[in-house]
């Protein structure tokens, strides 16, 4: 396939994921808007008047980009692993599995349709977010590479978890019992420096820690890691989930008998 | 003339150990209209599922229009059009988008993929349900949407496994007639089948698999010869009340009164006919008794069994 042939399947891919999550967007679009919605009424208004400052800010406008980072991360990685494993479920997989589309171009529309539901998540949580505070934004463009990065890490994630998965159990069980946990964890809701320094040194095995601080330094401009450094480790996560993803994309792994 | 499949010492031991091919050998050449057969569980599927790469090789070489898989892929992937045994379409998607999808899928733009789609969907009347989700379409619109998928991007060699499973005879016929005119404009087919009246329709070559060996790969008529009996079923102008006497030939009379010939290799049906004209019975329309393919298929699956191995009706 020459490049225009590339560009046209990575370009059906991308249009048919976009057009699967805009048809069921009671499904997909909005539960999240919904959630943090509630977020920002429950824990930024009710509760975070009486929690005062964290981090040098107001406790809601601390939260918000931790907020948008989760709801980032839960869409980009649940639009992949559910559309992927509803295509492997149906046999419709099939149809790519027949066709001249080279496995990375199947692994990047897949990342690129998770990212546009994760990066339209963010947008409308941003959105909701300003009908409680006032962002600021500290650093667009270490906003912009962080978001889309971190969308991106979590949409190769959901890939290799529909690739294993043999079963729909199989799709909830990461999402349930270790990105939730992960990001709850990951200084959403909170500094790290509240912690005694064991359980901040175990954060700091957290990767979401990195990329919600990153994403926090952005936008307010402080952070509990340097930002840098959490750019670096989304990189290198982006690299070896790529990696992983495309070898089992090669060996057939969950798709060809 | 190139070969437009070439398959050489292909093997698939499944995960379990299943040895489900155990060396075939095939070529089909370009413009062939060639039926591979086989009982349940014979290899079948899974040989097809090879050359689309929907199942991985344990060995051998296969290679279409002399593009080996292991080394072009891609190029041999864009001359293969594939109807599946199941519906493998995305339930939710309206009919025109599954077959522009597919389009896309080659490379092929959406404009230029829009009027291939409506091309065959008009020839395989489904263009009044472009618009209709999938899983709204009948069994035989669902089959005939797995032809119009295949065929978007114009591949010289097409696929079918079972196209015609679960189709009501008219269906069956207006499909066969649209895959005869698919072949005579330059379209190689390979369909399996357990229609074996369809393969005896349809096919050129024929290829009879069981238990993961090729038992036979010959043209249709060659293996129509081997047949040393066939029974034909005679109409008579006027009802018989006895079977008459025919020298060199046995006959019956049925239930219903039609008349039972049984004519051996070698014999000539014009003594059959002069016989009954001398006896003054006249022929007004004749038939084969059984099909005569499947007579032969299940004589050749029955020899290809394991020693203490029964063919059972289930598996032809």
């Amino acid at each position: 396939m020459n490049a225009q042939a590339l560009f046209t399947a990575y370009s059906t891919i991308v249009l048919r994921e976009i057009r699967r999550f805009t048809r069921i967007w009671p499904q997909t679009l909005l539960p999240p808007a919904v959630t943090m919605t509630l977020y920002f009424i429950i824990f930024g208004n009710l509760i975070g008047s009486r929690i005062g400052e964290m981090g040098g800010f107001d406790y809601m406008s601390f939260i918000v980009p931790g907020l948008i980072m989760m709801a980032v991360i839960t869409s980009s990685y649940a639009n992949v692993v559910s559309s992927f494993f509803s295509m492997k479920f149906q046999r419709s997989v099939e149809e790519l599995l027949v066709s001249p589309v080279p496995n990375w171009i199947i692994l990047a529309g897949y990342v690129t349709g998770g990212m546009a539901r994760g990066l339209g998540i963010g947008v409308i949580v941003t959105l909701l977010s300003l009908a409680f505070t006032q962002l600021k934004i500290h650093s667009l463009p270490m906003v912009v590479v962080t978001v889309f990065l971190t969308s991106a890490l979590f949409a190769v994630g959901g890939f290799i978890n529909a690739l294993l998965a043999t079963k729909f159990d199989d799709v909830s069980i990461v999402p349930t019992f270790v990105l939730t946990p992960l990001t709850y964890l990951g200084g959403v809701f909170y500094s790290i420096d509240l912690l005694p320094d064991f359980w901040q040194g175990v954060s700091m095995a957290n990767p979401i820690l990195y990329m919600v601080n990153g994403f926090r330094f952005g936008i307010l401009g402080v952070s509990d890691v340097n930002p840098f450094v959490s750019l670096g480790m989304i990189l290198v996560f982006i690299v070896v989930l790529s990696f992983i993803a495309l070898k089992l994309l090669a060996r057939g792994k969950g798709i060809r008998h | 003339m190139t070969n437009a499949l070439e398959i050489e010492g292909l093997t698939k031991t499944y995960g379990s150990g299943f040895e489900a091919l155990k060396g075939i050998d095939l070529k089909v050449t370009e413009g062939d209209f060639f039926a591979l057969l086989g009982p349940n569980g014979a290899g079948k599927s899974t040989t097809l599922g090879i050359v689309c790469s929907l199942v991985t090789k344990s060995a051998g070489k296969v290679s279409v229009f002399g593009y080996d898989i292991d080394t072009h892929l891609s190029e041999a992937k864009l001359h293969l059009g594939v109807v599946p045994q199941e519906f493998n379409f995305n339930q939710f998607e309206k009919v025109f988008d599954i077959v522009t999808i597919q389009a896309g899928y080659y490379g092929i733009p959406l404009k230029k993929a829009a009027v291939s789609a409506e091309k065959y969907l008009k020839k395989l009347g489904l263009w009044d349900k472009r618009n209709t989700p999938a899983r709204m379409l009948s069994g035989g619109m669902k089959r005939r949407l797995m032809i119009a998928r295949a065929l978007v991007h114009e591949p010289k060699l097409l696929i079918l496994d079972e196209p015609t499973a679960g189709v009501d005879i008219e269906l069956r016929r207006s499909m066969w007639s649209f895959l005869e005119e698919m072949n005579r404009q330059g379209t190689t087919i390979i369909l399996t089948t357990h229609y074996l009246e369809e393969a005896e329709a349809l096919c050129r070559n024929i290829a009879i698999i069981d238990h993961g060996r090729i038992v036979r790969n010959t043209s249709k008529r060659e293996l129509l010869q081997q047949l040393s009996l066939e029974t034909f079923l005679l109409d008579t102008e006027k009802p018989l009340s006895k079977t008459p006497e025919l020298e060199g030939f046995t006959c019956r009379l049925d239930d219903e009164g039609v008349l039972e010939v049984d004519v051996h290799k070698g014999q000539a049906l014009n003594d059959v006919f002069a016989q009954l004209e001398q006896q003054g019975i006249k022929v007004i329309s004749m038939r084969t008794k059984a099909n005569r393919l499947e007579e032969l298929f299940i004589r050749m699956v029955e020899s290809s069994a394991p020693e203490g191995e029964a063919i059972t009706e289930g598996r032809a």
